[in-house]
């Protein structure tokens, strides 16, 4: 791995004085401007380090504290990376190893790892809203690593990166979320992030797991797969977490890849130019049959490597917008 | 006991169609004139220049969580009623989810000790349908009638079997005593932490959908009209409520329903704060279930305005939102959120809300208090309808300060507050 000699030979422009977000809780609240400077960031951080492969000391002295309530494999070891790859130190914390296990309030499980003079703590929690109220009671940056079905803002900056990638723009793109909506913080944080840049967002699913209201923001509401399909530009295919579904959604797996599953068939009716994403991971032969998750359309790989490069980009930008106020 | 003369307010007093400005007079603890033989009365120790100020029936809560014994660290039988003397209520009804329960003579007997020790207001007692508030045996309910309970509850928990629940109002008959339910069916509101909507689904948290308490109402109504007892159905919040409500009413059903201030002025749209002081039960909903709920007070179909008072320690709210308790601390700022956001819109007039606020109450649990006729206890609320103030958690007397009005600005409150003709507050 090669180290950048320094930061000014890699150019890294400065943080806009328009972002002035000390946390990253959720795309929803976030403006179009800071969407834009997240993803260029993102891109611009990933070409200075070759790919999300060389490190680089822009956040060199600082560190990062990951703090996982919830079981987390790829997300917690992307947000490490990223960490790593600006030259910031991490901290890892679980639930499972921690004092919350010993009845501590989660409140004071991050003001004693903040007391370690952490800089940012990216957190993952099973409840929504639980990143937002640690945001009010510490003085570092928080970043939401996914708050139960609430948002998970990096995943949609990723998945919004790599359409970007792929065709240079969002505006005027149809791109489906197809699955458990209900439960899916992905989904959420892609309809907030993909309308605000001007694409056509559709969540697609059983009408248990999608609701109706999605219409009140702008969204349109399908049922049927076979009939969204061949306008779509981009279908993203939702993972069924079935340790989330304590009330069954619907009758049976083998329904469900048989109404919603992406497979041969149902590609012959895509576009030509089709993309094909999901957020893994991924049940080959319910959302998606292998072919297509390992055929040409599918950009799979290239969103987890996004993932670096959005989350360097949001580390970056909330623990400078942090520093410049504090 | 010395003699008291309030001169010159504008005395409301609903159970007697009363509304005009003149004197009132107290003696030995009662009601004793009104009009000039108040006025022209001799011998007066005490006066209060009621000029500017209206003269109420003391205000009485039928819903109020008291948390003694068992959970003293949320609130205390002398804090809850030091609160309730502060927000201008003379009486409470306090709810049995105490630990043990108010399943006893005992424990009914011990609330009212630790009341008369307090020495603030009038304290009767509400206990459980069920043994153990487990909604499985009756509790021995011609005892603790006998004891003092002034009706059954098993709330906030609602009583789930419809079978428990219908030989609860059978029973309750010989003892002409209400039974209060909290309507809501747990299997529709399982987990959920606020109402179901538009609003839930973009936050992703689990919502509680009216159809849990809409078909618990219905189930409750049915009941009340083929006993015949009388039902008292607590924390109505929907617009499908409300309308079964006023029908079982229109039929002749004998029920009393309630609502609470909080599901009067705030909507769904609070949650996305993520702040868990807005956590109640029932949730906070849509302006179509407010504005369907103010209509049943103007109406007469909600007969009651409560403070659903649930106090909870700052330990057991600050914390994440699925963990943290429901409820507000409400019982000190009911009556100046009542004022500010029914009267002053113009929703209610004065003469309304004190019914809502004391003489529906009281004929609800059929206390012998909230009126001011001659003869009557000497409990009594002045209320500066003019008063500007702010909402300060940091000067409540209740223990705890669970409530998400900090800093709200607000517009009328109790300024002397009478208990058996004591003075128990003026500001």
């Amino acid at each position: 791995m090669k180290v950048a000699a320094t930061d000014s030979a890699v150019n890294i422009s400065p943080v806009p004085d328009t972002w002035q977000r000390r946390h990253l809780l959720g795309l929803e609240a976030l403006s179009k401007e800071d969407i834009l400077t997240l993803l260029h960031t993102a891109v611009e951080l990933k070409a200075a380090t070759g790919g999300c492969k060389d490190k680089l000391s822009i956040l060199s002295g600082k560190t990062v504290a990951n703090m996982f309530f919830e079981n987390s494999t790829r997300t917690r070891n992307s947000f490490s990376l990223a960490a790593r790859r600006l030259g910031a130190d991490t901290v890892e914390f679980s639930a499972s190893s921690s004092s919350l296990s010993k009845g501590e309030t989660l409140i004071d499980t991050a003001k004693t790892i903040e007391a370690m003079n952490v800089d940012a703590m990216v957190v993952r929690h099973s409840t929504p809203g639980s990143p937002h109220l640690l945001s009010q009671n510490v003085g570092c940056s928080i970043l939401n690593a996914g708050d139960g079905p609430h948002e998970h803002p990096t995943q949609g900056m990723l998945d919004i990166m790599t359409i970007y990638e792929q065709r240079g723009s969002l505006e005027g793109l149809t791109v489906a979320m197809v699955g458990d909506i209900t439960y899916s913080r992905t989904a959420r944080s892609n309809i907030w992030g993909l309308k605000k840049l001007g694409a056509h967002v559709i969540v697609c699913g059983p009408s248990t797991l999608v609701s109706k209201a999605w219409e009140e923001f702008g969204v349109e509401v399908s049922h049927s797969l076979d009939d969204i399909i061949p306008r779509c530009d981009v279908l993203n295919l939702l993972r069924i977490q079935f340790e989330r579904q304590y009330t069954r959604p619907f009758p049976s797996v083998r329904e469900y890849a048989f109404l919603y599953g992406m497979n041969k068939r149902r590609m012959e009716q895509a576009k030509d130019d089709i993309l094909i994403m999901a957020p893994g991971p991924i049940n080959r032969g319910v959302e998606i049959t292998p072919d297509v998750a390992d055929g040409p359309h599918s950009v799979i790989l290239h969103q987890v490597t996004n993932g670096i490069a959005v989350r360097m980009a949001a580390l970056y930008l909330t623990t400078t917008a942090n520093q410049r106020e504090g | 006991m010395s003699s008291l003369l309030i001169r010159n307010g504008r005395i409301i007093d609903p159970s007697q169609s009363l509304d005009e400005i003149t004197d009132l007079l107290v003696d030995q603890g009662k009601i004793i004139a009104i009009g000039p033989d108040a006025t022209n009365a001799t011998d007066v120790t005490q006066e209060i220049d009621a000029t500017g100020l209206i003269v109420a029936p003391g205000l009485i809560d039928i819903h109020v969580q008291l948390r003694e014994p068992g959970f003293e660290e949320d609130e205390t039988i002398e804090t809850g009623t030091a609160a309730a003397i502060a927000g201008g209520f003379t009486s409470i009804a306090c709810l049995p989810n105490t630990s043990p329960v108010t399943d006893t003579q005992a424990q009914v007997q011990f609330i009212q000790q630790k009341a008369r020790q307090a020495d603030n207001c009038h304290v009767f007692a509400i206990a459980c349908v069920s043994k153990n508030r487990e909604g499985q045996e009756l509790a021995e309910m011609g005892i603790l009638t006998q004891a003092g309970a002034v009706a059954f509850s098993d709330a906030p928990k609602p009583l789930q079997k419809t079978d428990l629940f219908r030989r609860a109002l059978e029973y309750s008959r010989m003892f002409d005593v209400p039974i209060l339910d909290h309507p809501e069916m747990p299997e529709l509101s399982q987990s959920g932490i606020m109402h179901s909507g538009a609003i839930s689904m973009v936050l992703g948290l689990s919502g509680i959908h009216p159809d849990s308490e809409e078909l618990a109402t219905g189930r409750d109504l049915r009941l009340a009209e083929t006993t015949g007892a009388r039902l008292h159905l607590m924390d109505i919040s929907t617009e499908g409520s409300v309308e079964l409500i006023r029908r079982a009413k229109g039929r002749g059903v004998n029920v009393t329903s309630e609502v609470c201030i909080a599901n009067l002025m705030l909507t769904d749209e609070v949650m996305r704060t993520f702040d868990s002081n807005y956590k109640v039960n029932p949730p906070l909903r849509s302006q179509a279930h407010i504005d369907a709920c103010v209509a049943g007070l103007q109406d007469g179909t909600i007969d009651v305005i409560t403070s659903g008072h649930a106090p909870r320690a700052s330990e057991k709210k600050m914390t994440e939102l699925d963990r943290a308790p429901f409820g507000m601390s409400q019982l000190e700022i009911t009556l100046g959120l009542a004022i500010t956001n029914l009267v002053t819109p113009g929703h209610l007039d004065f003469p309304t809300l004190i019914a809502k606020l004391a003489t529906n109450p009281a004929r609800a649990l059929k206390l012998d208090k909230g009126t001011l006729a001659i003869g009557a206890d000497a409990d009594i609320t002045l209320i500066d309808p003019e008063a500007a103030w702010e909402v300060d958690p940091t000067t409540f007397e209740s223990l705890s300060t669970n409530t998400p009005f900090a800093g709200m600005p607000l517009t009328g409150r109790a300024s002397t507050v009478i208990v058996g003709g004591i003075v128990k507050l003026q500001r």
